[in-house]
């Protein structure tokens, strides 16, 4: 049952792969839509809603094998968002017919299956504080939220590729090839991850954790920072730089490999291209029409946030006063879902202003998904408090 | 002063309440066009400060700001999570963890950031914020949508976002009315001007959740009442019972703890194990009798089940599985013994609890307890042996033998594998025979008298959320120009679906589509 949700999951990878090209054939050009657009949207909606079809059957095979939802650790939610994000672009292409949505969401969920696929795939029964019906009910619950949100950015990040002009210096500019580096450096990480990993390299330390106490470590790639009062146990390089306790220098070390060879393969790209990738894109992007998108982002989040408020805040808050004996502990996870929360919040507000649509408008959904991305890596992998399952 | 139409309106009005007609140029839709307080009356201070909450911009200032706070207090762990225990205050932990930072950041205030003052101000000025604009608004609104008239200024039309102008003979009112029933509009025909609406409580929605956000923080205010709100942690020992605190007169007896792990075995056999279940199996009692700490009137209330998860309920109070220890001991039996010949005069037990000052012994032997440490940690500087806390994990005794050789008894230090003779040697000693062991649970007690009061606030919150997002309040007009029919349509959000429904009607109708204004607006934007 694992190895064929595994398979499913891997045919749905493929799939998401060959429907966004598709789906590039079916936004190509400049001119009236032809019968070669349409056939290609056709294939492509179809690939995609095959390989979602798979998507949910690694879900429901997992679910079998593990017998609770599989969204307890950080391969099994980080795979969720991608479904539903899959799920939220399916539903709101049916309604708006936008191909163009495709070439972001889908992309964005292939980076997003394979950077879930770099945490342990192991199957660990449940530890008490997680064996609820609640687990299923309040993280599925957050997790459509979140990808119903999420495809309010792509809309918006489509908006500002259309709109931002790359020919003239500007801040705009500036933080839009950033958002470009990002996706970039996020590729990187998958990369040099899977590298490592098939090569099987592992460098092992003991160190002095921040309590004082003698710890060990391993890495998985070759060690950049070292963790405080390193000592080395593996014949593996040594550290360049050592760290103070409270700084993990695993993690660290992660982070500068990734923004390492995130901003390689961005310099070939931009060389071979010769050009911002923001530019490179654009002419991918001449079918989706400004107004739609604008509408399509401010709806997205209409449509997101109630939801995301029943699964984040309400149903977590019942759960936690059933499993830790208060609704609400200023857990950092907790305080990262409230500032989701009121971030959207002031968005839906101003949008009642005057002129705050189009670009501003753009930027402030392109941003939401960020603080999103921050919840789903950096909460969980720095910060993490009581909901640290993702070790 | 008096619209055209014959009505009476306000100073500041945007539009005639009555036709429509655009008073100030444009036309805003908005609130209907209707006075709100806070644009209008900006004389007195209380004007002023009205007018500082109720704005949309001031409302965003606050919910950015309390965002940014929470974020900030995320940085490093909150003083609730840090282990202070360790170093003499909060300030030397935070600088010896993290560093100069650390310090600067307790200094400064951000590690107990959620109960600073500052942040708590910020968040009451948030809900005085979505109370004042709610009133603001919400009340000259419903005025307005329920006080409407059918026939509406030409320039009210003519300046909505969709528009058509369909040339007399090809539509009767009647046919427009039929075709927007269809789409279950309720359509008003007054003056020879048509009125289709649908879905106006949807403009309730947002007054609605802000209702429901209010009630929830005052849930949450009200929790500072005494005795509405109980937070306390109890240990008790298997097999006792205990009083649970902060609920006068209620008692738990602890009958079983009980840890599982997935392979079947005790957490201590297999560290490694994953745990599988926690659990208490109590009995709560209530005391009948009026005397406090009377136990001896305990009566039975319930059995119950303490789970991870699964809290205890009883009389408005909950009982959490929140910690345990495992195998303190309960008991140790001794055997008081010749050192020579081996032999063994008698036993006793000592209830680790409840220790006995004297045991009588077979052969008019007996132990006295001259001295017993629970958790014994060394000597002071008198040589008097120390404990460092009541709970029997290092336990150690001063025993007088008493027996008919040693009339006047001989001292022995006992500890576990270890015994000392301060008083020089003993023909007698305390041999460790065996002891019996139990486990302990770690309990939290709650009471939240504000629980219904939240959960409220929350459904009605989650309602007017729905209601406002899910559902649109959809309006057409219609009214004959001289030769023309003049037809206008505004929705308050979902402007892509409502195109479709025109699209429907029109076609429904066979006349020419409604003119999108905000189309072209949007597409000049473009950069080519």
């Amino acid at each position: 049952m694992l190895q064929l949700s595994s398979a499913l999951l891997l045919t749905a990878f493929i799939g998401y792969l060959v429907a966004t090209l598709l789906f590039g054939g079916a936004v190509r050009g400049k001119g009236e839509q032809t019968t070669s657009h349409i056939r290609f949207s056709k294939w492509a909606s179809m690939i995609t809603i095959m390989s979602f079809i798979a998507n949910v059957g690694y879900f429901i095979a997992r679910w079998l094998y593990t017998g609770h939802a599989p969204v307890s650790n950080m391969f099994e939610f980080t795979t969720a968002f991608a479904m539903f994000i899959v799920a939220a672009f399916i539903v709101l292409y049916r309604t708006y017919e936008m191909p163009t949505l495709g070439l972001i969401a889908l992309p964005v969920a292939i980076i997003i299956i394979a950077y879930a696929s770099m945490f342990p795939r192991d199957v660990a029964p449940l530890i008490p504080a997680l064996k609820s019906y609640w687990l299923t009910i309040h993280v599925l619950t957050t997790v459509i939220g979140e990808a119903i949100l999420a495809i309010s950015a792509f809309s918006g990040l489509i908006y500002l590729l259309k709109t931002v002009d790359t020919t003239k210096r500007s801040m705009e500019r500036f933080f839009l090839a950033l958002m470009m580096y990002a996706l970039i450096v996020a590729v990187g990480f998958i990369g040099v991850t899977t590298y490592f990993n098939v090569t099987d390299y592992e460098a092992s330390f003991t160190y002095v954790d921040k309590d004082g106490q003698h710890a060990a470590i391993t890495y998985n790639l070759p060690p950049i920072f070292g963790m405080h009062q390193y000592e080395v146990q593996s014949e593996a390089m040594t550290p360049v730089v050592e760290m103070p306790a409270w700084v993990n220098a695993k993690k660290l070390t992660t982070v500068a490999w990734s923004l390492m060879v995130g901003s390689i393969l961005y310099a070939i790209i931009r060389l071979i291209a010769r050009k911002p990738l923001a530019r490179t894109i654009q002419p991918l992007l001449k079918r989706a029409p400004l107004p739609l998108l604008d509408e399509l982002s401010y709806r997205s989040v209409l449509v997101g946030f109630p939801v995301f408020t029943l699964g984040a805040l309400i149903f977590a808050m019942i759960w936690a006063q059933e499993a830790w004996s208060r609704m609400w502990g200023w857990d950092p996870k907790e305080v990262w879902a409230l500032i989701t929360w009121l971030y959207y919040a002031a968005f839906l507000h101003m949008r009642m202003s005057r002129g705050f649509t189009g670009k501003k408008s753009a930027w402030l959904a392109v941003i939401g998904f960020a603080i999103i991305m921050f919840n789903l890596i950096a909460v969980n992998l720095i910060i993490a408090g009581l909901h640290s399952y993702a070790e | 002063m008096r619209c055209e139409c014959g009505k009476q309106y306000e100073r500041g009005a945007m539009q005639c309440p009555r036709c429509g007609k655009p008073l100030q140029g444009e036309l805003n839709m908005r609130y209907d066009g209707a006075v709100i307080r806070s644009k209008t009356k900006k004389r007195t201070l209380f004007d002023k400060i009205w007018a500082l909450f109720a704005n949309v911009k001031f409302g965003v200032t606050l919910i950015v700001l309390t965002l940014l706070f929470a974020a900030l207090g995320t940085i490093l762990p909150q003083v609730l999570f840090v282990d202070t225990s360790r170093y003499s205050s909060e300030l030397e932990a935070y600088e010896h963890t993290y560093g100069i930072f650390g310090a600067l950041y307790y200094r400064i205030g951000l590690a107990d950031i959620y109960n600073a003052t500052a942040f708590q101000a910020l968040v009451l000025m948030l809900a005085a914020s979505i109370i004042v604009a709610s009133i603001d608004r919400g009340v000259p609104l419903f005025k307005a949508l329920y006080n409407q008239r059918v026939k509406k200024h030409p320039n009210f039309m003519k300046r909505q976002r969709f528009t058509a102008e369909v040339p007399r003979q090809t539509l009767s009112l009647a046919q427009l009315q039929t075709a927007l029933q269809q789409k279950r509009y309720n359509v008003k025909i007054e003056d020879g001007a048509l009125l289709a609406e649908k879905g106006r409580f949807a403009r309730f929605g947002p007054y609605i959740n802000h209702l429901g956000l209010i009630i929830f923080l005052a849930g949450v205010m009200l929790r500072v009442v005494p005795g509405f709100y109980v937070d306390e942690e109890m240990w008790v020992r298997e097999g006792d019972t205990t009083s649970i605190p902060g609920a006068a007169g209620y008692y738990v007896k602890n009958n079983d703890f009980i840890l599982e792990t997935y392979d079947g075995k005790r957490a201590e056999d297999a560290v490694n194990e994953t745990a599988k279940k926690y659990e208490t199996k109590a009995t709560i009692y209530h005391e009948s009798s009026a005397l406090p700490g009377d136990t001896s009137s305990l009566q039975k209330l319930k059995d119950v089940s303490i789970e991870v998860n699964h809290p205890a309920k009883f009389d408005g109070y909950q009982l959490y599985q929140m910690d345990y220890r495992l195998d303190e001991l309960k008991t140790m039996t001794f055997a008081l013994t010749n050192k020579k010949t081996g032999q063994a005069i008698d036993t006793l037990t000592i209830d680790l609890a409840n220790p006995k000052n004297e045991y009588q012994l077979k052969d008019g032997a007996k132990v006295k307890l001259a001295g017993y440490y629970p958790d014994f940690s060394g000597f002071d500087d008198d040589g008097e042996p120390m404990t460092q806390s009541p709970n029997p994990s290092n336990p150690a005794f001063l025993f007088d033998m008493y027996t008919k050789e040693t009339p006047k008894g001989e001292t022995s230090f006992v500890q576990i594998q270890k015994t000392m003779e301060p008083l020089g040697e003993t023909t007698y000693k305390m041999a460790f025979e065996n002891a019996t062991t139990r486990d302990i649970t770690g309990l939290k007690v709650r009471k939240d008298v504000t629980m219904p009061i939240l959960f409220i606030g929350a459904a009605i919150f989650m309602l007017g959320l729905i209601i406002g997002s899910y559902f649109s309040h959809r309006r057409v007009w219609c009214q004959q120009l001289e030769d023309s029919w003049l037809i206008a349509a505004h929705t308050n959000k979902n402007a892509f679906a409502f195109k479709k429904e025109l699209r429907a009607i029109t076609d429904d109708l066979t006349i020419a589509p409604f003119n999108d204004t905000q189309e072209e607006v949007i597409a000049d934007a473009t950069v080519e």
